[in-house]
């Protein structure tokens, strides 16, 4: 904590430290051929990818039949949706686009990936051959609904923040409400229509937005000093720990009725939804403990001493530490949530793998697996990888590690 | 003769048996003690850590307490704000005595500010929130206010220009003067020090006896647990020698200086004063 070196100089003041600056020949030799052994394993690292990449890039672009996912590009996107009802899950995004493209303006106005992230991939997909020409007027505004809400936070930042923050805490309802419906103004959607990509972005968003909270409530019960609730937090954790996400989900679907009174039904998704939240809420509970348990103890004695009490102690000064050096940890069982989402094909539910399977069981595709499985590995990569990029560049933003 | 160890003239009872206003007025005059221990016991598992501590501070007053390693004077100072709880005596701060009643430890808390050894600054929080943090949440303060007594106890400790960095990026003695401006902001009538030169480098220790000096002229009641001597010689009313959880010798600092009475005390600051 003491005698730390200023980390924000103002840009001119400080030279960055020199780089060695080489031809291509000079880096080549540098880094792959320096010794007779790094030569070695340059050529023999060099042959394993030539002998992986030459099939499958000529499976790809000769052999691959491509037609299974264009022609069932929209039962991969959102499952049965109804066609007619597919607005609103545009306009979903569109609010998304808005909320990002404000944030980018107020929050991070320097972060010029943002951009990126808001217009290029929208208009790259709208710009893909075999998607529907709705779809491609869809994508184009999308890209400008998002550059209008940065345009309007660079013009109004001061007015735009309270907005931005009610649209941020909103969002999650307001996407529920859109997608599943309200009588009278919006028909309802029910559960067993979403589908797709949809679903499995519909359960990983809920999953993680609810366990979240409910992991931090956990952690903190657990080292609570009310025997009940402590007691309660660490068998909780430690019997959800115990068990495979799995077998939660089949209990959920299974025994969640035997415990529900009779006439009460509780759909298959939210089943599903619940189990996923319950299950990731244990894991999230232990590594926000992790962050808690790390806060020195002078933290909390500056704290009371100040007179601030035991929740505002928890809110203002050991929170904010504890989940800011835990981001790591957090972003990472995010992107496992997401992937175990997955697993609700086994259960039943039409995720983007359930949606798979039925795809290649229709006649005219059968045979066409490796088509459908590396399409929808594609999709899970990059969803997964841009969340651990963002991560890194947040923690990056907030100095984790640096204090 | 003067007798090495002060015997507390006031009694818990005196101070208790009066109504809340006549206490206040009392202690404003210098009749009674802001800060009085009777009899104060503490136990870690078996270890007698505090063995009868008796002490009674009146507005105003300096006191300066030493010792060697160990012999509990951070966990006496500390039960004066409950960081730490005594099992036996009675301890009155401000004509409230502190108990199991979570609304006087809060009270108690209010009135108290702490400054610490290692700072304990919060580092995720900027110097100015650091400062306006408690007046706004615990006083209540409107958020501007808080600044501007926050701008002025930055002036008042000698870093105003240091407000929107974070404590990372200051010098440990910058951070000590921020931490004690952040106990100052509360307005709290008596200030707790542990030790809190002891983790600077010596060329830093002088700017925050400086800013110590400049309090304790101002009026304010100061309880200092240090081995600062120069220190003590030039503000403190009344030294206390601790040694095994017992109060040794108490006097001003010309008497424990010049014409120390027990041996311990006397071998004690033979060692610190080479
Ligand atoms: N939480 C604790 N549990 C058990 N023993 C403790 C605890 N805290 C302190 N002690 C012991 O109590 C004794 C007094 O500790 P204290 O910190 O009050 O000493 P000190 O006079 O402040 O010493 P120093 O000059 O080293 O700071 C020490 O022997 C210490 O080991
Ligand atoms: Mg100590």
């Amino acid at each position: 904590m003491m005698n730390r070196e200023p980390k924000q100089y103002s840009s001119g003041e400080v030279l960055a430290p020199p780089t060695e600056r080489y031809t291509i020949l000079g880096w080549l030799h540098k880094n792959l051929f320096s010794t007779w052994y790094y030569t070695l394993l340059t050529l023999v690292t060099l042959y394993i990818l030539y002998a992986i990449l030459k099939p499958s890039l000529i499976w790809i672009f000769t052999q691959a039949q491509w037609e299974v996912v264009v022609a069932n590009l929209r039962l991969f996107m959102v499952g049965q949706y109804p066609k007619d009802q597919i607005f609103r899950i545009w306009l979903a995004l569109d609010l998304l686009a808005f909320t990002v493209g404000l944030a980018w303006a107020l929050f991070l106005p320097k972060e010029r990936r943002v951009g990126a992230v808001l217009v290029i991939i929208p208009l790259l997909l709208a710009s893909l051959p075999f998607i529907s020409s709705y779809s491609r007027i869809n994508w184009i505004l999308f890209a400008a609904i998002g550059v209008a809400g940065w345009a309007l936070g660079r013009w109004q930042p001061k007015k735009m923040r309270r907005p931005l923050i009610v649209l941020m805490l909103g969002y999650f309802p307001i996407l529920i409400l859109l997608i599943s419906g309200f009588e009278p103004i919006l028909k309802l959607v029910k559960t067993n229509y979403w589908g797709g990509l949809l679903l499995t972005m519909l359960l990983a968003v809920v999953g993680i937005t609810l366990s979240f909270p409910l992991g931090i409530l956990l952690a903190l019960g657990r080292q609570s000093e009310l025997p009940i609730v402590k007691t309660f937090s660490i068998l909780y954790i430690e019997m959800v720990r115990g068990v495979p996400l799995v077998t939660i989900l089949f209990m959920a679907q299974l025994m969640l009725p035997l415990f529900l009174p009779p006439g009460m039904k509780i759909d298959n998704v939210l089943r599903a939804m619940a189990g996923m939240v319950l299950f990731a809420a244990a894991y999230m509970a232990e590594n926000v403990r992790g962050g808690l348990q790390a806060i020195p103890k002078g933290q909390h004695e500056a704290a009371w001493a100040l007179g601030l009490n035991g929740f505002q102690t928890m809110f203002y000064i050991i929170l904010p530490q504890a989940l800011r050096n835990v981001i790591p940890v957090i972003v990472g069982q995010f992107i496992a949530l997401f992937k175990d989402t997955s697993l609700v094909a086994i259960v039943g539910l039409l995720d983007l793998l359930g949606i798979a399977s039925t795809v290649l069981a229709q006649p005219e595709f059968i045979g066409r697996q490796r088509e459908v499985y590396l399409f929808i590995a594609l999709i899970y990569w990059v969803f997964s990888y841009a969340m651990s990029y963002a991560s890194r560049r947040l923690e990056v933003a907030l100095g984790v590690g640096e204090r | 003769m003067r007798e090495t160890v002060a015997k507390v003239k006031t009694t818990p009872e005196q101070i208790l048996s009066l109504s809340e206003e006549d206490r206040s007025a009392a202690i404003e005059r210098g009749e009674l003690p802001i800060v009085l221990a009777h009899e104060v016991h503490k136990w870690y598992g078996n270890f007698h850590v505090l063995r009868g501590i008796n002490m009674e501070v009146y507005k105003g007053e300096v006191i300066v307490i030493f010792g060697p390693s160990g012999s509990g004077k951070s966990t006496f100072i500390r039960t004066i704000n409950r960081l730490e709880e005594h099992q036996k005596g009675h301890i009155i701060v401000d004509g409230t005595e502190l108990s199991r009643d979570v609304r006087n430890i809060e009270k108690i808390r209010m009135e108290t500010g702490m400054v610490f050894q290692q700072f304990n600054l919060f580092p995720h929080l900027t110097v100015m929130q650091n400062i306006t943090l408690a007046p706004i949440h615990v006083r209540k303060w409107p958020k501007e206010k808080a600044e501007e007594v926050a701008m002025q106890l930055l002036k008042r400790v000698g870093i105003p220009e240091q407000a929107d960095k974070y404590p990372g990026q200051l010098s440990g003695g910058q951070q000590q003067r921020v931490a004690i401006a952040r106990a100052l902001a509360m307005q709290p009538k008596i200030m707790l020090f542990d030790e809190p030169t002891s983790a600077l480098d010596p060329e830093m220790i002088k700017e925050v006896l400086d800013v110590m000096i400049e309090l304790a002229e101002s009026g304010m009641t100061m309880l200092v647990v240090t081995h600062e001597m120069g220190f003590a010689r030039a503000v403190a009313n009344r030294m206390y020698f601790f040694d095994q959880g017992q109060i040794v010798e108490s006097g001003t600092p010309e008497e424990i200086f010049s014409d120390p009475k027990e041996d311990r005390t006397k071998l004690f600051l033979s060692q610190i004063l080479h």
